[in-house]
Parts: C-alpha cells; sequence; structure tokens
C-alpha cells in the first residue's frame, strides 16, 4: 500500500513562478523529494522503457515525513452567531430526499458540539432510518427520540423537529411528499425530553453533518447526510404545526418572521460556493466540499429543465458523505520554476525507502515567449475527468468492456481503500448518484507516471497521463521542440495561449472541452493554424470550471452519449454557469466540426489497424505518405493492444460536421465485437453492433484545410499513440506522425 | 460435461483468450466476464508485463482486494485459469 501521495497547487507553472507541493507521507522519518522530466511512464520492457530526467533545482531535498488526512463529505456550515449560539427553544425543518436512510446517523441539520456532546441535531437516526431528534446535555447524557418510521430512500419528505426549553417537550414531524398505501411513513410524535438543559455553544450550525473539530483551519464534520435538502430553516421557538407549514416558502407573516432565526435559500447564488438567509439575520453560511448544486427541488413541476428559468424549483443541493474539493493539505515544499528551464511535463517525485510517487505538473514557455513552434496541449481537464477512477473495483461491466481480466496496481488499490480521495466524473458516489464535479486539489493517483490502467488494451495497458508520454517520449526522440500548456491554460487565456504556435498536437483522449477552450481551438484553426489531433474521442464532452474556486470541472451526464451514470431529468444544466451540458454533439458542435472526426466506436481488448483509401493518392495529401507504401497496413504493431487503431475509435461524417472537402486517407478495419457502435449512433438498438459486422466500428485519418493556411489532422485512435515507439521509432505510423508535423511546420499554405 | 459447441468454444478460449471470437465463446464469456465485483477475479500488475498476482475484488467500496497465493509469468495462462475457476463456479464442472 502507498505510503507517500501528494498534489500540487496548479497543473501548470511558467519561469519565474512558483507551485507548491503538499504530502502525506507516512514512509519513514523522512522523505526525498526531486524534480524529475518525465519522458516516458511506460514501464513495458517491451518500449521504449521508462525515461525521467532529473532536474536539479531548489526544492530537490530531504523533507521531513508528515501524516495528512482528507476529510471527505460536503455540508454547509454557518458560522457562530449569538442568535444561534443562544438558542434555548427551536424549530428545525427542511424538505429532504435521502439516498440512504438506512446506513446509520446522518445529520440534517444540526447545532451541535461533539466535544462534550452538546447541543441538538435533526438527524436520521441509525435505529430505524426515521427522523429523529438528538439532544445533548453536554455532560455525558444523550437523548434521541426518533419517529419510528423508516424512511423511503429517493423520496422528498418535510421533516421538523421542535423543542420547548420550559416544557422539555419534543416535537417531531415527518411528513412524505408522496404517499404509498402499503407504507405507513408519516408521522408527529410528542415526546418529552429526559436531558435537562441543552447548554449553548458555539459550535458552528451544519447542514448534512455535524460539527467535530477544527483540524488545521479545516473544519471536520461526522454524521455526513447523503441526499437532497431544501429550504432549511430554523426558528426561536417551539412552532405549532400550522407554523411549520407555512414556513416551509418564504416569506413569512411577521408574527412567524419574527421567530426565524434562519431561512436558508439554496437557489441562490447556484453558480457560488455561499448559502443565502433570507431572514433578517443574514446568517449566510458556504458549502465545504462542493455538493452537487442546481438540483431538482421539493417543488420542481418536470415543466422546466433550465434552472435559469426557474430557480425556485431548484432549491436543493445534493450532499455526498464522499464529496471532496480540497484536500486542503499545508504546504511541505515549493519550486520556483527556473528561468531557462524548458517547456515540458515535469513531476515532483517523491521517494521514501521502496515507496514512491510523482506529482505531475506542465512547465509552460516564459509567458508570451514560445521557445518552439511545436505545442502539446496537455489535456488536463479529462485528467481530471478520470481523477482517481474506481470502475475497476466497482463496475462489473469493466472486464466485460475490456474482454480479459482487469489489472490493477498499486495506485489502484490505494484509492480502492481510501475512498476519501474522492472520485472522478466515472465513479457514483456511494448513494449511486454520478460524481460531477472532480477538482484536482488532492492527489489524482491515476495521473501517475508508471500507471497502469485496467481500459488500455493489452500489451501496456496504458490510459490517460501516462499513456499520453508515448506521445512525449516520440517528441524527444524525433528531437522537435515542443512547449506544453494545459487544458486549464487554454480555458482561462484563450487563443491567447495557443496563437503563436505553427502547431498544437493534442494528446490521445482530449475528451473535456469548456466552450472558452472550444472557442479558442476553433478561432485558433480559423486563422491559420494547424492541429494534429493525435487521439480520439475527442472534444466529447462539455465541461466548466467554477467561477469563484480554482481546479474544479463540472460534467453533467446528460441524455446521450458513452455514460457510466446519467445525470437526473431535470438537471442538464451546469451549476457553474447555466450552461446546459453533456456532449457537445448535443449543444450543436459534433467532434467532427472541429476535428473531421468524432467518436464512433469503443472496445478494450486488443487495437487493430489501418488500410489506405483512395483519398490517400490525391496530390494535396501525398505528403502524409510520403515513404509509406501503397499496400502496407498501417499501425499492425505497438505497445496499446498491438495496434495503433484501437480503444476509442472516430470517424468522419458529412452530416455531423466533417467538412465537405476533407479528405479520409485512411480507415481501420478488423476491429473485434468487444468493439461497439456508441450509443449516440443508435436511435433504435438493432444486432449487428460489433466490430465484426458494424461499418461504423473504424477509425478515419481524415486532413482538412481550415481558413488561412491552417489544417487539422486526425488519427481517430486513442492506440495510436502507442506505436509511434515501435522499432525503435522507425515504423509506419511514426513515419506518417513525423511527415504531417514537419509539413505542418512550414508555414507553406497547402 | 461441456456440450458439442461449448467444447468448441473452450479450445477456441484456450488458443486465443483475448481477441477475435467466435460467437459461442462470446456469449460464454459475456456470462463467464460478467460477473458481480464480490469475490471476482482481477490481476495485480506485480512486474509491468511480466509478473501478475491472481486476486478478487471484494464488491463492497472501501474493503481491500484480497490478494490469492497465485502469480503468472504469462497472461494466457492467467486467463485460462480464471476460466476453468469460474467455469467450475457457474457450471459445475472441472475443465482440464
Amino acid at each position: 500500500m502507498m505510503k507517500i501521495t501528494g498534489y500540487a497547487d496548479k497543473m501548470s507553472v511558467a519561469p519565474g513562478e512558483t507551485i507548491k507541493f503538499m504530502v502525506n507521507s507516512e514512509a519513514g522519518k523522512r522523505y526525498r523529494a526531486d524534480i524529475v522530466r518525465v519522458i516516458c511512464g511506460d514501464e513495458n520492457p517491451d518500449g521504449p522503457g521508462y525515461q525521467e530526467k532529473l532536474v536539479k533545482t531548489a526544492a530537490n531535498g530531504s523533507y521531513k515525513s508528515r501524516k495528512q488526512v482528507i476529510h471527505a463529505g460536503s455540508f454547509v456550515e454557518i458560522g457562530a452567531s449569538d442568535m444561534l449560539d443562544g438558542l434555548e427553544s427551536f424549530t428545525m425543518q427542511a424538505f429532504i430526499w435521502p439516498t440512504t436512510p438506512e446506513i446509520g446517523t446522518q445529520a440534517i441539520i444540526s447545532k451541535w458540539r461533539d466535544r462534550d456532546k452538546a447541543g441538538a441535531a435533526l438527524i436520521i437516526t441509525k435505529e430505524n432510518g426515521s427522523i429523529a431528534l438528538c439532544l445533548g446535555n453536554g455532560k455525558g447524557k444523550i437523548q434521541t427520540i426518533n419517529t419510528g418510521k423508516p424512511l423511503i430512500a429517493r423520496e422528498w419528505y418535510f421533516v421538523a423537529a421542535s423543542y420547548d426549553a420550559k416544557t422539555k417537550t419534543v416535537t417531531l414531524v415527518q411528513e412524505p411528499l408522496h404517499g404509498y398505501e402499503t407504507r405507513n411513513d408519516r408521522a408527529t410524535v410528542r415526546r418529552k425530553s429526559t436531558v435537562g438543559r441543552v447548554p449553548n455553544h458555539d459550535a458552528p450550525l451544519t447542514m448534512a453533518s455535524y460539527f467535530k473539530a477544527v483540524d488545521k483551519g479545516r473544519t471536520v464534520c461526522g454524521g455526513h447526510y447523503n441526499g437532497k435538502i431544501d429550504s432549511p430553516r430554523v426558528a426561536d421557538r417551539a412552532l405549532s404545526a400550522i407554523e411549520m407549514q407555512s414556513l416551509k416558502t418564504w416569506p413569512v407573516a411577521t408574527e412567524l418572521g419574527n421567530s426565524v432565526i434562519g431561512a436558508w435559500d439554496f437557489s441562490a447564488d447556484i453558480k457560488g460556493i455561499k448559502i443565502n438567509d433570507l431572514s433578517a439575520n443574514l446568517l449566510h453560511g458556504e458549502i465545504v466540499n462542493l455538493p452537487a448544486r442546481a438540483m431538482t427541488g421539493w417543488n420542481w413541476t418536470g415543466e422546466e429543465m433550465n434552472w435559469n428559468h426557474a430557480p425556485d424549483q431548484y432549491g436543493a443541493i445534493h450532499f455526498h458523505d464522499d464529496d471532496i474539493y480540497d484536500a486542503g493539505w499545508e504546504v511541505d515544499f515549493e519550486l520556483t520554476i527556473p528561468k531557462g528551464l524548458k517547456s515540458g511535463v515535469y513531476a515532483a517525485r517523491l521517494r521514501s525507502g521502496e515507496d514512491e510517487d510523482h506529482i505531475p505538473f506542465a512547465v509552460r514557455a516564459p509567458r508570451g515567449k514560445p521557445t518552439a513552434k511545436v505545442l502539446y496541449l496537455m489535456p488536463s481537464a479529462s485528467y481530471q475527468a478520470y481523477a482517481n477512477e474506481h470502475m475497476n473495483t466497482d463496475s462489473p461491466i469493466g472486464q466485460l468492456m475490456a474482454g480479459r481480466l482487469v489489472q490493477l496496481d498499486k495506485f489502484n488499490l490505494f484509492i480502492n481503500e481510501h475512498r476519501e480521495y474522492g472520485g472522478s466524473c466515472y465513479d457514483s458516489h456511494s448513494d449511486g448518484s454520478g460524481v460531477c464535479y472532480s477538482s484536482r486539489l488532492r492527489p489524482i493517483l491515476n495521473m501517475r507516471p508508471k500507471h497502469r490502467a485496467w481500459i488500455g488494451a493489452t500489451g501496456s495497458t496504458l490510459w490517460q497521463f501516462n499513456a499520453d508520454t508515448h506521445i512525449t517520449d516520440w517528441l524527444e526522440a524525433m528531437n522537435i521542440d515542443y512547449d506544453v500548456i494545459t487544458d486549464e491554460d487554454l480555458h482561462y487565456e484563450g487563443l491567447s495561449a495557443i496563437e503563436d504556435y505553427s502547431v498544437v498536437v493534442s494528446s490521445s483522449h482530449p475528451e473535456y472541452h469548456s466552450v472558452e477552450m472550444w472557442d479558442a481551438m476553433d478561432a485558433y484553426q480559423r486563422r491559420g493554424g494547424r492541429l494534429m489531433y493525435l487521439g480520439a474521442n475527442g472534444w466529447y464532452w462539455r465541461i466548466q470550471y467554477h467561477s469563484e474556486v480554482p481546479g474544479v470541472i463540472e460534467v453533467r451526464r446528460n441524455e446521450d452519449g458513452i455514460r457510466t451514470w446519467e445525470a437526473r431529468t431535470g438537471e442538464y444544466y451546469h451549476s457553474f454557469s447555466g450552461e446546459y451540458g453533456g456532449l457537445w454533439r448535443r449543444n450543436g458542435r459534433a467532434p467532427q466540426k472541429i476535428l473531421g472526426v468524432g467518436f464512433t466506436a469503443q472496445g478494450f481488448d486488443i487495437s487493430s489497424y489501418y488500410v489506405r483509401n483512395p483519398d490517400s493518392y490525391k496530390a494535396k495529401v501525398k505528403f502524409i505518405f510520403e515513404g509509406i507504401g501503397k499496400d502496407e497496413k498501417i499501425g499492425d504493431f505497438g505497445l496499446i493492444g498491438g495496434g495503433a487503431a484501437g480503444l476509442e475509435l472516430d470517424r468522419a461524417d458529412r452530416l455531423l460536421g466533417t467538412p465537405p472537402d476533407a479528405y479520409v486517407v485512411a480507415s481501420s478495419v478488423e476491429h473485434t465485437d468487444i468493439y461497439l457502435v456508441v450509443c449516440e449512433e443508435m436511435l433504435v438498438s438493432t444486432p449487428g453492433t460489433g466490430g465484426h459486422e458494424n461499418p461504423l466500428v473504424r477509425a478515419d485519418i481524415t486532413f482538412h484545410e481550415t481558413q488561412n493556411g491552417g489544417a487539422v489532422w486526425s488519427t481517430g485512435s486513442i492506440a495510436w499513440a502507442g506505436s509511434l515507439a515501435h522499432n525503435n521509432y522507425r515504423n509506419n505510423v511514426s513515419r506518417m506522425t513525423k511527415n504531417v508535423l514537419k509539413r505542418f511546420i512550414n508555414p507553406k499554405p497547402f | 460435461m461441456p456440450n458439442e459447441v461449448e467444447s468448441r468454444a473452450i479450445e477456441e478460449f484456450r488458443e486465443t483468450p483475448i481477441g477475435h471470437h467466435s460467437t459461442e465463446l462470446q456469449v460464454i464469456l459475456n456470462e463467464l466476464r460478467g460477473q458481480p465485483m464480490k469475490d471476482k477475479y482481477c490481476l495485480i500488475s506485480i512486474k509491468a508485463n511480466r509478473e501478475w498476482q491472481l486476486a478478487m475484488t471484494s464488491g463492497v467500496r472501501g474493503k481491500p482486494v484480497k490478494m490469492l497465493n497465485k502469480k503468472f509469468t504469462n497472461l494466457k495462462e492467467a486467463e485460462w485459469y480464471v476460466f476453468k475457476k469460474r467455469w467450475k463456479q457457474l457450471r459445475g464442472e472441472t475443465l482440464r
């Protein structure tokens, strides 16, 4: 099991700028940190072999080990205030849509101090999964009064608990919004409390958890709740049943309003992290660990799908006990990028005895001063979307898709056991709902050199970051100068991040793009820029970055496309931006429009090869095949599945946007039946969607010109890069890639 | 014992456990490889592309993968070993 892990505060940094590294080390008293340039992360002895170059920097050295932990689980925190701290009698109420009422204590609204078990909390009780009020006198006596009627998962309830300090009377309300003839889950319970005086304290009011402690500035909670909460309220006396009903909505009559301590509206500031109190007390708060916002609320009618149009129906937040945004670790060391350090993919290598981890990052060229004609676009958004993906331990479809036994490595084993490190946008939360946010402010243990992925076909079995080192390895082996930027740079800087480069080289699987990134690439091409798309399933999902906090993306898996979970109906619009999410294809921008090709099929067992099409003999594209014979199989070799055409495949399609005069110069053949046509191509389920039979199961290599001398060359296969190094880089995949790169560097129009 | 169609598919698997398969074999593999995650066989990479250890996933989030006392230096052997185990489990028959 890994004993050393870490992350950085940035994924991209320029000379003169500083990057900070946060490390958890339980591996001996000290560990060694060194900066390395990552050339090839593939340890497969049948390939070029693992290559990294030590870089001497001031950050290299020995550091003291310390344990740093992640506190996962999202909640709302309302800071201490006299109004809350002085409460004697009270009412707590909310609408809830619990997803796991059966798993144990989960706090809905809590004014609780766990240190001495003092205060009160409206909870779902572990005893029977019903609504309860927990009271603690701070002297060891705790009383939990519950309704005794288990909640049904994924149903809306109105729930309330009141406490009259004078009469010691507790009233509980559990009111299903939809009744079932065969279930009795409605309850009103009135009981006397026996705990004595419930003391005041200054611990924060929390929702979806109860307060435990502060750890190095981070609020740590327990009793994390899974599910939605809508319209939470706190009043300073035990309200009557009619008053509770009135307080469900806002505003309320003056007399009742005077008793309201807080009435929080989760539909306000959905894009942000603030929680808005509608009451005159202005007890605003914040969300912690990014629970899902823009979720349909208790009053969602189904008539409106866009939260921007009816925010009042989107007053729910969905909390998860495994949400994580920022691990919040303390900084262990920093690196100021030396002036003159060559742009590239680097990592902080951490070692202690046998334990090792790498924290990758991109070093850019000095800002505004490109040092090469070629730019490698490191797909940081896609790395984030896949961050700490758990399909190999969680999903039974893995071995079917891979067509073989899946392989796990030390990184997989670690994240399987450390769920607090958070999931990827391919995973589901512990309650089964999809992970729609993914942050880079935590160790991402599948974004590592040496990592092997279950999904990466036979052979080297690589995916994403480590698979992409086949591209950097090839660039180095060919002595091609290149700079590197990340998706995040492109998102925030737009066209200016890439416009000075003659050629942009993509990664093997640049799947996730914001509209800012899309527009920048489109503008680059129209102004004469040239893109070499060395992959497949690119420009597929729409994402967005958070507007207030750094390093986190959102994906809504809407309606269509290859999805490992499905966004719930009515929840198709990004909370971060209000944009309609999902496939770019369903946003009017199919990948074919910007790449010439777009996602058509996938399979993860073995790869295949391409054969030349008649287009390849046309004069305009002759340069692509220089030195390649007429009947040569292209890429019938390679480290990823044994061929250059494999894993995910893209094809040209005029109707989806492939430019009218694009050249389809080669197409792959002979894929197995593990390869299946993607679901967005199937309006009607029909037999024969496998590689043996279906003509849509193929990768196309295309070339098209764009305005002002620009061009796009696409390989349509994730496995392409795995064939570059074959036979010491002397092969037709390497040859073709180099032919195109050399021609693309040449500014002459086509 | 396996019927005639199954016997041919099993022989085909022994020869080519990963790759192009007949429909008959693919149907069998869909069942064998599609089993739930509880106690499902997988491989742990010990030496890159050279050595693997047999293991089983737990099917429970956070619960460790169970390492088994069986190592392979050849993926074809690993596939056949697990195929036989799964066949025994699902069909009650011992393949040799």
